[in-house]
C-alpha cells in the first residue's frame, strides 16, 4: 500500500467575505431599529385600538405609568398590585417624592393609564378617582394605533 | 548597479480575527438590546377632582352625556347620547355622526368648547369606552386626514 506523504498538505482558507457582509448587514439593521427610549410597555396588557391614538408631539416630563391587566391587577413601577389600596399607597409615596425633590406641581404631572382592552371601565375610573384624590389632573389614556376604523366595527 | 529582484515580494496578510471579534460583539449587543416597541398613542384628558372643578368657571355650553350600558358579561348593550338611544349596528359611528352634527363640523379643525361626559357601566369592557372616546374626539376622513371634534372629554364620577 502506498502511503501519501503527510508533509504535503496545503493550508485551506475559507472565504470570510460573505460572512462579514452578512454580519455587517445585521448590525446595520439592528442599528436602524434600535430604540433607546424608555417606553414603559408591558406584554400583559393588550391595549384597545383606536385610529385617533397618536403618539404625543413631545415626550411627557417624568410621567407616571399605571397598567391595568384584564384580570383587574394594577402594575405600577414593575410591581403587580392586586388591590387599589396598595396602588394608592404607592402613588402617595410617589407624590411625596415629587413634592420634595422636584419643583413640579402634581397637577402638571401626566398619569399614563395603560389599561387592557378587556379590563373593566369601572377600574379605570377608580384609578382616575384615586389619582384625583392625590391632586393629579392630567391623564393620558393609552391606546394602540390602528390603521382601520375602530368605531365602524363595534 | 545591482538591480533588486522585483518578483520576490512579501505577501501582506490582513488579520481578520480582531475585526470579526468586535463585529460579533457589536452584533450580540444589538441583538440583546433590541426590543419591539409597538406604536401607541394617547388621548389626553384633564380631569381635576370634583372639589377643584367646582371652583372653576362653569362652561356656557351644556354638558353632553354619553351613556354606555353593559351586558352582565361586559359587552356593549346600548349607547345613549343624552336621551337618544343609538341602536344601529354601528352605534359608535352613529355617535360620531351625531357629535359632528352637534358641533357643526364642516371638515375643518375642531375648536369647540363643548364638553362630553362619559357615563359607563362599571363592568363594561374598556375597549368600548375607548371606542366612545374615539367617536367623540374626532374622525379620520377618506383621505386619511384627522379631524378633531370635542377635546374636552371626561368620565362621570363613580356612584358611591
Amino acid at each position: 500500500m502506498r502511503i501519501r506523504p503527510k508533509g504535503d498538505s496545503s493550508i485551506v482558507e475559507g472565504d470570510l467575505t460573505p460572512m462579514i457582509d452578512m454580519t455587517f448587514q445585521l448590525i446595520a439593521f439592528f442599528m436602524m431599529v434600535i430604540n433607546f427610549s424608555d417606553a414603559e410597555q408591558d406584554q400583559r396588557v393588550k391595549l384597545p385600538a383606536s385610529e385617533l391614538a397618536k403618539p404625543p408631539a413631545a415626550p411627557y416630563e417624568q410621567p407616571l405609568t399605571i397598567h391595568l391587566t384584564s384580570n383587574g391587577h394594577f402594575i405600577y413601577a414593575g410591581n403587580e398590585l392586586t388591590e387599589l389600596a396598595r396602588l394608592r399607597s404607592a402613588l402617595l409615596r410617589e407624590t411625596q417624592i415629587i413634592l420634595r425633590y422636584t419643583s413640579k406641581q402634581l397637577a402638571d404631572v401626566t398619569v399614563i393609564i395603560r389599561a387592557d382592552k378587556n379590563a373593566k371601565t369601572g377600574l379605570v375610573q377608580e384609578i382616575i378617582a384615586t389619582c384625583q384624590e392625590l391632586k393629579f389632573e392630567k391623564f393620558a389614556l393609552r391606546g394602540k394605533q390602528s390603521e382601520k376604523s375602530t368605531i365602524r366595527g363595534a | 548597479m545591482k538591480i533588486r529582484n522585483t518578483e520576490h515580494r512579501e505577501t501582506v496578510v490582513l488579520q481578520m480575527t480582531p475585526m470579526i471579534d468586535i463585529v460579533f460583539q457589536l452584533l450580540v449587543f444589538f441583538v440583546f438590546t433590541f426590543k419591539i416597541v409597538l406604536p401607541e398613542g394617547d388621548f389626553n384628558i384633564r380631569m381635576p377632582s370634583a372639589s377643584a372643578s367646582q371652583t372653576s368657571q362653569p362652561s356656557e355650553t351644556p354638558l353632553l352625556k354619553v351613556r354606555l350600558r353593559a351586558t352582565p358579561t361586559g359587552e356593549l348593550a346600548r349607547v345613549q347620547l343624552g336621551d337618544v338611544v343609538l341602536d344601529g349596528s354601528t352605534p359608535f359611528a352613529q355617535l360620531n355622526q351625531e357629535i359632528r352634527n352637534l358641533v357643526g363640523d364642516s371638515g375643518g379643525p375642531g375648536s369647540t368648547e363643548q364638553e362630553v361626559e362619559i357615563e359607563a357601566d362599571y363592568d363594561l369592557k374598556y375597549r368600548y369606552a375607548m371606542n366612545a372616546i374615539t367617536a367623540i374626539t374626532g374622525y379620520v376622513d377618506d383621505n386619511g386626514e384627522q379631524h378633531k371634534l370635542v377635546e374636552r372629554v371626561r368620565f362621570a364620577p363613580l356612584p358611591q
